[in-house]
């Protein structure tokens, strides 16, 4: 194994599990969904940052455990399905199954590098956005547009925001 | 079958998730029911922090808007204009202050005038859903807020709600693709169904390529659709042109013009007549001139000869005026014959350039008497409006 696979799947990072303390991982995601909810009506183009999808691959992937994956991955969905006009369970099922991939990917990369987490930021949103779309004309037969020029764009712009945010989370890591 | 579970542990967990929201999904598809207590919880929780936040970031902006930027006037100004200074951030002061009053009386103005029963609510936020045209106002069903209540600002429509909560309701926007409205044209009365696109235009649907509609012309709610009172201005009509099957009709929503912050929610709708003019056409009325001072000298009337079609047509119902020994504004005196022909003028009493005498030495009670010239007393003028027929 080179040195530079090395760097992105080394097995003594991939099992260390990050802890949170509940106040983080309650108020966190609590803190996107209202950026989500509020923050657009005065800054239109934010209105593209999905940052409850970022905040539920950051803590699948530095929980390491797909279990801890789906139920954040539930939990944050069906919040923001609460605060949307459509039937719970469309954002739920979106999100639980990006929660299993994040944390079941944690498993086998170096999520801590940035490239990573670039391309996996970029990779779910991409992800969410597509499945979304396939569940709203397959279940609720709505016809719903998708265009994945535009969504790549935005799939970049989020995983650039992904990075950053992502560090600063990390400060929030409780150590020991 | 443990030592299949314990196995595919996690895999057996996220398909359990997933299946139990497919039938929560499928429950609220199927029954066209939502699960009310999650989203009761989930607003609830969220419309505190929504307020707090919306508070504090007023309260920031007021704060930079009328320290800060003005303390950097003040600083360059302070040695020579302590003064002025000090005026300047009163004036700022008391103009925001006029501006935030302006904005609530025009609408409590529009709420006592209207005759359909209205609640006024304030925008908190938007919903999560991407691409969707729904905001979130902060008036609940303890407010008496139900679901389909329309929504409209005292320039036009807005949109309808959707979700009601006990602290705050969702509103459907106009320009949402799912949304429709029952749409009645100005002039031609032609029906149509409003659709909104996702963007800030909206279309007119169902009107046949043979019936017309001219741009620039003005759709009203016709009270269809059982949502909106008949007689609520939707906005001018940008673009009309044949389609394949239907007209193909783009509308300007009038009632987003403003920004949409403050809005009215009918708890009681009236049904209105659809008004003759536009809204932005509305007849003004103008009380008759004062009486002439008799000690003052009158005013210099126009000597000069007509100049645009408007002076036109005074000079000719002047004529018609002095052909009739009729004066304008004067009660009980009937109206004149606005359809004389000029060679009837003529012919009836103003031969040999009479005209032009009573042109420049009006008498007291005649339109030139009055200093703007323009206007027959008593007679109703529109702003900026089309010339209408006598």
């Amino acid at each position: 194994m080179t040195e530079f696979t090395e760097g992105f799947s080394e097995p003594s990072r991939k099992t260390r599990i990050s802890k949170f303390h509940v106040v983080s991982m309650v108020g966190i995601p609590l803190a996107a969904i209202l950026f989500q909810v509020y923050v657009p009506r005065f800054v239109t183009y934010l209105s593209y940052l999905e940052l409850p999808l970022l905040v539920t691959v950051y803590f699948s992937l530095m929980r390491r455990s797909p279990v801890a994956g789906v139920f954040f991955g539930a939990g944050i969905g069906l919040a923001q399905d609460s605060l949307s006009h459509n039937p719970l369970g469309m954002f739920g099922i979106v999100k639980t199954l990006v929660g299993y991939f994040a944390a079941s990917v944690s498993q086998r990369f170096d999520v801590e590098n940035s490239v990573v987490r670039l391309v996996l930021g970029f990779f779910f949103f991409f992800f969410h956005q597509f499945f979304y779309w396939v569940l709203a004309r397959a279940l609720l037969g709505e016809a719903v547009d998708f265009e994945p020029q535009q969504i790549l764009v935005v799939a970049l712009l989020n995983a650039a925001v992904a990075v950053p945010l992502f560090h600063i989370l990390d400060k929030l890591k409780v150590t020991g | 079958m443990e030592l299949l579970l314990s196995r595919y542990r996690n895999l057996s967990i996220l398909l359990v998730t997933i299946l139990a929201q497919l039938v929560l999904l499928a429950y609220q598809v199927k029954s066209n029911q939502e699960v009310r207590l999650i989203r009761v919880w989930a607003v609830s929780g969220v419309t505190p922090l929504a307020r707090v936040l919306e508070a504090s970031r007023s309260g920031v902006s007021h704060f930079f808007s009328d320290y800060f930027v003005l303390l950097d006037v003040r600083d360059d100004n302070k040695r020579m204009k302590a003064e002025l200074d000090r005026i300047k951030m009163e004036n700022q002061f008391l103009r925001t202050e006029l501006s935030t009053a302006d904005r609530a009386h025009s609408l409590a103005i529009f709420q006592a005038q209207s005759p359909s029963k209205t609640i006024a609510a304030h925008i908190i936020g938007n919903t999560t859903e991407p691409g969707a045209k729904v905001v979130m106002v902060d008036r609940g069903s303890s407010s008496g807020i139900e679901k389909g209540l329309a929504v409209i600002t005292p320039d036009g429509i807005v949109g309808k709600v959707i979700n009601v909560y006990p602290t705050a309701s969702f509103v459907l926007l106009a320009t949402d693709p799912t949304f429709a409205a029952g749409v009645i044209s100005q002039t031609n009365r032609v029906h149509g169904t409003l659709r909104g696109q996702g963007y800030s235009t909206v279309t007119i649907e169902h009107v046949q390529n043979e019936e017309k509609v001219a741009q620039g012309e003005w759709f009203y709610t016709s009270g269809d659709d059982r949502i909106f009172p008949k007689g609520l201005p939707v906005g001018p009509a940008t673009v009309v042109r044949p389609g394949k099957t239907s007209k193909e009709i783009y509308v300007t929503p009038s009632g987003f013009q403003e920004g949409l912050e403050e809005v009215l929610i009918i708890v009681d709708g009236v049904h209105a007549a659809i008004p003759d003019a536009s809204p932005e056409n509305q007849a003004v009325h103008l009380l008759a001139p004062p009486a002439d001072d008799p000690g003052a000298t009158a005013a210099p009337a126009q000597t000069g000869p007509a100049a645009t079609d408007a002076d036109r047509v005074i000079e000719r119902y002047r004529k018609i005026g002095d052909v009739e020994k009729h004066v304008y504004g004067e009660r009980g005196s009937g109206a004149p014959n606005y359809n004389l022909s000029p060679d009837q003028l003529s012919d009836r009493g103003t031969p040999g350039g009479k005209t032009e005498d009573s042109k420049t030495t009006p008498g007291p009670n005649t339109p030139d008497s009055k200093p703007s010239g323009n206007v027959p007393p008593g007679m109703t003028q529109r702003k900026a409006g089309p010339s209408t027929n006598p």
